[in-house]
């Protein structure tokens, strides 16, 4: 069983990881999207990881990728208005 | 020995997985920014929760099952809001 969560955790990496091809040929808001989707297939991949292994602390991991996962996209959005010049910061 | 939980567990988790592959499919694969971002978003929700739901059966305590569901909801708000603000900065030109 736990191959098979570790296994599962591999495949949604890779997907993701193919994912990633977004960002060299996208626009901007392109690229940011294919970011969060890394980050949404590491908290998933985390999680399975944690509970195949049973290594302590990294389901806490998982919990801070998810905590901070919004933050680049805001981030970067504003930065984007920013350059419009109407930046809501 | 399999037990009924674990082939939850196993369904679950396959069909999480599959979101992602979909998910990411469509992010390459779909004609504009807007039908990518609804790709993305089903990955986001319906992919971690599939997930989450699939290892809370195997999960130590009923704090660490929690936890899960609280990832999974921390997504769920983050995405919602990222998404609104990429519909935005999309909407007004911003390529």
């Amino acid at each position: 069983m736990n191959e098979l969560l570790l296994a599962a955790a591999g495949l949604i990496l890779f997907t993701v990881a193919v994912g990633l091809a977004r960002v060299l040929r996208g626009s901007e808001v392109e690229r940011l999207m294919a970011v969060q989707l890394l980050g949404t297939g590491g908290i998933a991949a985390l999680l399975l990881i944690a509970n195949a292994t049973s290594v302590p602390g990294v389901e806490d991991v998982a919990l801070g990728l998810a905590l901070l996962a919004a933050f680049a996209t805001i981030a970067f959005v504003n930065l984007l208005d920013a350059d419009q010049g109407d930046a809501e910061a | 020995m399999i037990t009924l939980l674990d082939l939850f567990s196993i369904a679950a988790i396959g069909a999480g997985a599959f979101f992602f592959l979909a998910g990411t499919v469509g992010l390459l694969r779909f004609p504009d920014a807007l039908t990518r971002m609804h790709a993305l978003a089903k990955a986001d929700n319906l992919g971690l929760g599939l997930v989450a739901l699939g290892l809370i059966p195997r999960a130590e305590s009923a704090l660490s099952a929690l936890k899960l569901i609280v990832i999974w909801a921390l997504v769920l708000l983050s995405a919602a809001s990222t998404t609104q603000l990429i519909g935005r900065a999309l909407r007004r030109g911003r390529k």
